[in-house]
């Protein structure tokens, strides 16, 4: 375990000259076609029904995994093909294609997407990983019952203590075990997936609309369930304000439920892409000049904004699961002071202990 | 493209994050953070036990001193006591001995004096005897009237106080 470890994270010190291989065997392609580094980086950085690694299709070597394709169309059922009929893109397989990357009906009907994409197949491989990982660390405190950690067991047990303590507890407050779990597991998801990210090749899965999207309506869908009636009457009848402006609060409160995990979904989202974005936007320099002089330098630059992506993979992770406990401890908590408007975006808004004081 | 999430991904995201989610916390976190409660618990227990331990010592030490200074009080009473006590001997032995050397003396004294009152009068007596043997003799001689002789004789011995 320890291996994979090491081994994983020198992979990630690669990731720049790995693109850059891919990269150059790009502008072999593209010598007579103008360079286009929007459409390259949007289609690295967004979803695809194939997973490609290196080179082009014909022309000398590459490899691309096809995945498997699900689309359920009304009429018709469910289909289910491999991706590689679909491509190049615009080939038509059982009245389907591709534009775009978007799975289309050669006839206008609408059809619904349910293909493991690269993103998906990303995702089941991160579970995998997740699994192994942490039920190797469950493994550990079975087998070294009531001695000291070893191995993975000691390399996770301080971040596994930092988040129930540090993120948990003091942002929930007493009743934090009920949702330590949660916490715990979009953590370590969001952290493996942002390193998983940062790999040669592949997916961007926390940066994408639809899996922060759903982080954030499922913190939503906590906070709501487990609010209790000082959450709303916080949101219906604002303490501390004059009273003819309450009825104004309503809405502005009511936006802020809704802005909360809002602003987790664009945070993960922008945050992720962005890094990508950068490094991609580095190496593209060099296809831009059309001069390999400036190799050095995107490498530089790009091998620099990969090493402080392995920093943000664990910052983000880290704020996603702090302000979703924040967002549940306001919901949880059993009186609300003066600090309860903790949606702020700064770590160091006034973390309420424990039930809190009567304002 | 990038800000349109895809009906699929959200589909599988929603299902494999469940699935991954009751995983894990059935059989990850849970164990996991049992684990650890209970040996933070267990290691809690014995700083808490360590320092009773501890208590229990200082106060066994602060007990053995005080037994310590209670017995070293009481050595300190018994000499005192036994000292006072051989004193308090010493001057009656030495009381009881003047007394005795005095009362002794007095007695020897008494016995001195009865004797010496004793050898006087048999001295008396005998220098009565001598003298009226020679004046007898003399007498005998001289007088003739022995009893006159004899009264006068006894009238000058009493006049002679011998002592």
């Amino acid at each position: 375990m320890k291996r994979l470890l090491i081994a994983l994270f020198c992979v990630l010190s690669f990731p720049v000259f790995a693109q850059e291989q891919t990269a150059s065997v790009h502008e072999a392609n593209k010598e007579e076609e103008a360079f286009n580094a929007g459409e390259l980086i949007l289609h690295h950085v967004g979803d695809a029904h194939e997973w490609h690694f290196f080179g082009e299709e014909g022309e000398g070597p590459h490899f691309t995994l096809p995945l498997p394709v699900m689309a359920y169309q009304p009429g018709k059922g469910l289909s289910v093909f491999s991706s590689h009929h679909l491509y190049p893109e615009g080939t038509v397989h059982e009245g389907l294609k591709l534009e775009h990357e978007t799975l289309e009906a050669v006839d206008g009907s609408k059809v619904y997407d349910l293909s493991i994409t690269k993103n998906v197949a990303s995702l089941l491989l991160s579970v995998v990983l997740l699994i192994a990982v942490f039920f190797t660390v469950a493994g550990g405190y079975r087998k070294n019952h009531g001695h000291a950690p070893k191995g993975v067991q000691s390399f996770f047990e301080p971040i596994i203590i930092f988040v129930r303590d540090e993120v948990a507890k003091k942002a929930i407050g007493p009743k934090y075990e009920r949702y330590l779990p949660y916490l715990l597991t979009i953590f370590f998801f969001i952290w493996f997936n942002n390193l998983l990210g940062l790999l040669p090749g592949a997916a961007n899965l926390t940066g994408n609309l639809a899996v922060t999207f759903l982080f954030a309506f499922l913190t939503l869908l906590i906070t709501t369930f487990s609010s209790n009636k000082y959450y709303w009457s916080h949101i219906f009848w604002t303490p501390g304000v004059p009273l003819w402006l309450r009825p104004i609060m309503i809405p502005v409160e009511l936006i802020g439920v809704i802005s909360k995990p809002f602003s987790l979904m664009v945070r993960l989202f922008a945050n992720v892409t962005a890094g990508h974005i950068i490094i991609l936007s580095f190496i593209g320099l060099i296809f831009i000049f059309n001069d390999i002089k400036i190799a050095p330098l995107s490498i530089a630059f790009g091998l620099f904004i990969n090493v402080l992506e392995l920093l943000v993979a664990i910052l983000q992770a880290y704020i996603f699961t702090l302000l979703t406990a924040m967002y549940i401890g306001g919901a949880v908590e059993e009186h609300h002071d003066h600090d309860y408007g903790i949606g702020g975006d700064d770590a160091d808004a006034p973390l309420h202990v424990s039930g809190g004081h009567a304002h | 493209m990038l800000t349109n999430p895809s009906i699929g991904l959200l589909f599988w995201q929603l299902v494999i994050f469940l699935i991954l989610l009751f995983l894990l916390t059935k059989f990850a976190w849970k164990p996991i953070l049992s684990s650890l409660r209970e040996r933070e618990s267990s290691i809690e227990g014995a700083l808490r036990m360590a320092d009773q331990a501890k208590l229990e010592m200082q106060e066994l030490k602060a007990g053995n001193e005080k037994l310590l200074a209670e017995a070293r009080m009481e050595r300190d009473r018994i000499l005192k006591e036994a000292t006072t006590v051989s004193n308090q001997l010493i001057e009656q032995a030495k009381t009881k001995a003047t007394e005795e050397g005095n009362r002794m003396i007095v007695q020897a004294r008494e016995a001195i004096q009865n004797e010496k009152n004793a050898a006087l009068a048999e001295v008396k007596n005998t220098a009565a005897k001598l003298s009226i043997d020679i004046a007898e003799r003399i007498l005998r001689r001289e007088l003739a009237d022995q009893p006159a002789q004899q009264q006068l004789v006894d009238s000058y011995l009493k006049e002679v106080k011998l002592n």
